[in-house]
């Protein structure tokens, strides 16, 4: 039995070394982070809005789940060091929405219910680097995971992930969301490690 | 589950005192959204976000952000409209 939980642990470490950006560890559990109370938004009310195009976008849950989904299988990677591999998830491309709103922004600043915010370039969610989630590992999303959906944006440390996300704004100015305001990176490369202002 | 997860502002007593230099669970607040005073210590915690965030227990409005990072701390009070500190 030693000899196969060595083995074991030593293939995955070597396997999953390259795979994780600096100052991280790996976790198979899913730590739940929460900045205040879940919210429970029931789905007959639950909308995603897009505002700041030429015309403001909006969906129903029902409209949401008829937009073309996509599979994802990504790493996950926390500002507080945890990373998780391989977390499977079913959402609707950015690449997706936008395509449906006309605009000339740079950015976007997520809303979500119970007030989170976080802002993001279009250059790091288009091109197949960002969904809004709404399945995990083949269920509905949990509400204490963001559920009924969240950002996935999984190149970005995961604070950008906004759960219980709501819609998003596109704007012309990268304008700082909740933690990006008060220490944390505007961007957030976890392989450059940028956590605070300054890195 | 997020009540789980709640505390309140007595979980915090220590990094106030680092921050502020007194005893800060029994000052007096006023919250900037509702208007509520409460002491300190009656405040919605959450310490397993990125950061600090203390919570009007009244309105869920954020009081207070604490971020600790790279021999740092950025504390946003903009939540407030007052303290009551003993001189």
């Amino acid at each position: 039995m030693p000899q196969i939980s060595r083995g074991f642990h030593g293939r995955r470490s070597e396997a999953s070394s390259d795979r994780l950006p600096p100052g991280q560890h790996l976790v198979d559990d899913f730590p739940v982070l929460s900045a205040g109370p879940t919210p429970h938004t029931p789905l007959a009310e639950w909308t995603f809005t897009i505002e700041g195009g030429a015309e403001p976008a909006s969906w129903t849950w029902e409209e949401f789940q008829a937009l073309p989904s996509e599979e994802i299988t990504t790493d996950i990677h926390c500002v507080t060091k945890w990373s998780k591999l391989d977390t499977a998830w079913r959402g609707v491309s950015l690449d997706t929405l936008l395509a449906l709103v006309e605009h000339d922004a740079d950015y976007l600043l997520a809303f979500c219910d119970g007030g989170y915010t976080t802002n993001l370039p279009l250059e790091h969610v288009t091109d197949g680097k960002a969904w809004i989630a709404y399945d995990y590992d083949g269920e509905p999303l949990e509400p204490e995971h963001g559920g009924p959906a969240r950002m996935l944006v999984p190149h970005l440390y995961f604070w950008k992930s906004a759960k219980w996300i709501r819609g998003f704004r596109l704007q012309d100015e990268d304008e700082p969301g909740f933690w990006e305001s008060n220490g944390y990176h505007i961007l957030g490369d976890p392989w450059l490690e940028q956590r605070y202002w300054g890195d | 589950m997020a009540e789980e997860r709640r505390l309140d502002g007595n979980a915090i007593g220590g990094v106030m005192i680092e921050l502020f230099g007194v005893e800060m669970t029994t000052v007096p607040g006023s919250c900037g959204n509702c208007g509520a005073h409460e002491q300190m210590a009656e405040t919605d915690v959450y310490l397993d976000a990125p950061g600090i965030v203390v919570r009007c227990r009244h309105c869920q409005n954020v009081l207070i952000r604490i971020v600790r990072g790279n021999g740092r701390t950025w504390l946003d009070l903009s939540g407030l409209s007052s303290l009551e500190l003993p001189l």
